[in-house]
């Protein structure tokens, strides 16, 4: 007699109830067999802290300055080179006509000789000099912009509209450092960049080769929750929830070092900014940076979890 | 309830596990499973139990046909047959109540009723006041008594077992059949792989007789 009627559903257990029950279980309990082996458990999760702190600090340092070009007063100056032909007089009116001008701060007048004995001092062509005739150097005026003022593009528009002064012939903006400094920053920016990628990579590395140990170590007792009808999902969820602790762990310790950094730092720039007359402080945290740890951590363990369950789960089969 | 239709089983290594089986357990029935080693009486249990699948024919378990059975539903179909192997298959590192609980908890039971059914099974067994011990602390007849608790604790409908008695004497070795008798009686059906003749012969149930991967003898049990 073969049995011709439909084979009988197996009976599974779907309430949700239960299953939200196991997941609160089994996290536990898999929080409770890390914390079990407490100095391996402490060192991966150091590794992960480390390799996300180390991307997010950098970005932190590197947001901070690009932050500090922006506001730092005293950022830029202009200098106005004057034409030959102005005397020191007018000279000196035309300095009292532009600090009159609501975006400047402040002004400095280095008349012809005043020049001429800067150059002599610094230069070393004293000699050279004493050849000549004349005096071959412009006055020049020297602007602080006013603090307010941001931007390249602001202090562009400044000098186009002195430019337009018959006496000046030439007004120069010194942005040079804060634009090398802007350069710096983006180039710092890109290789955090890679950088974050290289090591969320080697993250997913470190937790898919712990997870890899552990399920060969727990061979046995796969091969028999198997043999008693431990479903694939049932097998994988310890291991994923390693991964995820893993990560979970990883990112405090990750948060706790960046935030120790920024505190031991936070002195010295202050003191530092001090001497530049800047109230910059390193205060400033970036959430997101922040949220990619405390949310990255936890997804990167459990993706690495999931790549090696992934591939070692199925070859254990019971014999 | 159990079923072979011109079975083979073919390792991938070119070895014969079994070479044609026809074969057929009602519901309720109890049989010993004899041959010599390498006849291919494990063979026969692993295929009932999805250890392995056939490379020819069909096999029936509980009105299912396994050839059809996906990969996905093993689990449960391991749920409903109980296995018993020689060297017992414990964890070591967990109590013999967890042992005995574990196939209840991979089935997701609720705690209050695991607790109670792992006590009826060590009841049965006789092994009540042993739960809180390690299974390395027990001799090797109550290691397979644990063993055996945990095969029947879901009540699976069949129950098999590999060479039980492999590792006992003869007194233990009685005692774990008599055990056997009294599960069929409540019901369940059992295969048995044997090679202890002696022993089988005085109970007086089916001993289906494996040579070279195919049944060679088949004789029902006498009633007295
Ligand atoms: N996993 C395996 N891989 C390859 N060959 C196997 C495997 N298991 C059993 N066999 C072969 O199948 C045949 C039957 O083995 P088995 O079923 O274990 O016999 P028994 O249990 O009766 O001693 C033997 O020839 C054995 O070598
Ligand atoms: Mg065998």
């Amino acid at each position: 007699m073969i049995p011709n009627k439909r084979s009988p559903k197996f009976k599974r257990n779907r309430n949700p109830i239960t299953w939200l029950l196991r997941h609160a279980q089994m996290s536990l309990s898999s929080l409770g067999r890390l914390s079990r082996s407490p100095i391996s458990t402490a060192m991966t999760a150091a590794v992960i802290g480390i390799a996300l702190a180390l991307p997010s600090g950098l970005h932190l340092l590197v947001d901070n300055v690009r932050d500090l070009s922006n506001t730092w007063d005293g950022t830029a100056s202009v200098s106005l080179f004057l034409a030959e032909s102005v005397t020191d007089e007018q000279a000196e009116a035309v300095r009292q006509q532009i600090a009159q001008r609501s975006d400047v701060a402040d002004t400095q007048l280095i008349d012809r000789s005043q020049a001429l004995a800067e150059f002599r001092r610094l230069s070393g062509f004293g000699e050279a000099l004493d050849l000549l005739d004349s005096n071959p150097l412009p006055a020049v005026v020297l602007i602080r912009p006013q603090p307010q003022l941001e931007g390249a593009d602001a202090y562009a528009r400044m000098a186009e509209e002195l430019q337009a002064y018959r006496e000046i012939e030439l007004a120069q903006v010194d942005l040079q450092w804060v634009e090398r400094l802007g350069a710096i920053t983006r180039t710092f920016d890109r290789a955090v960049f890679i950088l974050a990628v290289l090591l969320a990579g080697a993250v997913l590395l470190i937790v898919g080769n712990t997870i890899r140990l552990e399920i060969q170590n727990r061979h046995g007792e796969i091969e028999i929750v198997k043999l008693v009808g431990g479903t694939d999902a049932f097998i994988r969820r310890p291991f994923l929830y390693e991964g995820l602790w893993h990560g979970v762990l990883g990112a405090l310790i990750a948060l706790i070092l960046v935030l120790t950094a920024l505190f031991m730092l936070d002195g010295p720039v202050q003191r530092l900014a001090g001497l530049y007359q800047s109230d910059f402080s390193l205060a400033v945290i970036d959430p997101f940076s922040l949220l990619g740890v405390a949310f990255g951590g936890p997804l990167l363990g459990l993706a690495g979890a999931w790549l090696a369950v992934g591939r070692h789960l199925a070859q254990i089969q019971p014999e | 309830m159990i079923r072979f239709d011109n079975v083979a089983k073919r390792y991938p290594n070119g070895h014969e596990g079994l070479a044609g089986v026809d074969l057929s357990l009602h519901e309720g029935e109890m049989a010993f499973l004899t041959g010599h080693s390498g006849a291919g009486k494990s063979t026969l249990l692993k295929l009932i139990g999805l250890l392995e699948r056939a490379t020819r024919g069909q096999v029936w378990v509980n009105e299912r046909n396994l050839n059809k059975l996906k990969t996905r539903d093993i689990p449960y179909h391991r749920r409903e047959v109980g296995m018993i192997f020689q060297d017992h298959r414990l964890l070591h590192d967990r109590t013999v109540f967890d042992n005995i609980a574990l196939p209840l908890v991979v089935a997701g039971m609720g705690h209050a009723e695991t607790k109670r059914r792992v006590r009826a099974a060590l009841d049965k067994v006789g092994l009540l006041k042993k739960e809180k011990v390690f299974p390395i602390t027990l001799s090797g007849g109550e290691q397979q008594r644990v063993g055996i608790a945990r095969a029947l604790v879901s009540k699976p409908p069949v129950l098999l077992a590999d060479e039980p008695t492999g590792n006992l004497d003869p007194e233990l070795s009685r005692e774990i059949m008599e055990l056997f008798l009294q599960f069929n009686q409540v019901g369940v059906t059992l295969l048995i792989a044997t090679h202890d003749v002696d022993l089988i012969q005085s109970f007086d149930k089916r001993i289906i007789n494996l040579r070279h991967g195919r049944v060679a003898d088949d004789c029902a049990g006498d009633p007295v």
